[in-house]
């Protein structure tokens, strides 16, 4: 009897310990949804495009979201728009050089201002954003919504696993990360509006 | 001595510049206005939206076709223009 309640207790304790380690969810999403949005207003009509070379990996405890953590990495070069010269201007060394500066990255520092309501945090996510080499501190508003068991439904059958999704929208003046900096303001909008939307996966062993 | 007004009848060479420049300014409208009238910059991969049914993420599939806009009416424009200007150095010849 003292055996079997020992058990019990001892698995209790090793489940609690397992729901309360933070899961590590993979950005690099195989179904290609992931994708970073930019739109800039321009002289003709806006400039819009998105950039799906998105990768990385988040640190995340649904117990306790203020412990997030992670860096989501973009490649320079999975930017494009709708006018294929367009997107080798934009690539160019005149504007991001993605030859010289291939990633473009996010580090999560930390989340303040948090507000959970069910499987939803809303938060202030503080850290560092990096654009053709230029580092600089930047907070952005995010919805991490965290769907426990929802892998399976959207990979294979027996694919166990949770997923986050990471949502955000932000705006850059171009100016502070060198790209064209007092260049074509009035052909080109100083300031970069970026929408993200983007999923990870964290499956279970 | 009297005079007889000249008679003249245009160049073969005039009529195919100005026939040419009808037809350049035809086709760009007409296949501008076909393929959607899209007044911003002429696109070679046409963005489509989808929805990620799971997780309710919104984002952007590209097809890769052609959208001419404003540059392509504005080129077709342009080369109709040139050829009717190019017309106009071939005169007229006098049929007497």
């Amino acid at each position: 009897m003292k055996k079997s309640i020992f058990a019990c207790l001892a698995s209790l304790a090793l489940t609690g310990a397992a729901i309360a380690a933070p899961l590590s969810f993979d950005f690099k999403d195989p179904k290609g949804v992931n994708a970073v949005q930019f739109h800039l207003d321009s002289l003709l009509e806006p400039i819009s495009g998105t950039a799906g070379g998105v990768s990385g990996t988040v640190s995340f405890d649904p117990a306790d979201p203020s412990a997030t953590a992670g860096t989501i990495v973009v490649a320079a070069n999975s930017l494009v728009v709708s006018n294929s010269m367009m997107t080798d201007h934009l690539q160019g060394t005149n504007w991001l050089d993605v030859a010289t500066y291939p990633e473009i990255t996010f580090t999560l520092s930390s989340l303040s201002d948090l507000k959970s309501e069910g499987n939803t945090t809303s938060a202030v996510a503080n850290g560092t954003f990096t654009l053709k080499g230029v580092t600089k501190e930047i907070s952005v508003p995010v919805k991490l919504t965290y769907l426990p068991d929802a892998l399976e439904k959207r990979t294979r059958p027996g694919n166990k696993g949770d997923l986050l999704v990471v949502r955000g929208e932000f705006s850059i003046l171009r100016a502070d990360y060198g790209i064209q900096p007092g260049q074509n303001e009035d052909k080109v909008n100083p300031e970069i509006k970026l929408t993200v939307a983007i999923v990870g996966s964290a499956p279970k062993a | 001595m009297p005079t007889t007004p000249n008679s003249t009848r245009p160049s073969r060479t005039r009529l195919i510049f100005r026939l040419l420049a009808s037809f350049c300014l035809l086709f760009t409208v007409v296949f501008w206005a076909n393929k959607g009238a899209h007044t911003g910059w002429s696109m070679d991969r046409v963005p489509v939206p989808q929805l990620d049914e799971i997780t309710g993420i919104e984002y952007v599939t590209y097809d890769d076709r052609f959208v001419p806009g404003v540059d392509w009416l504005a080129g077709g424009i342009g080369l109709a223009a040139l050829l009717f200007v190019t017309s106009l150095f071939f005169r007229s010849k006098p049929t007497q």
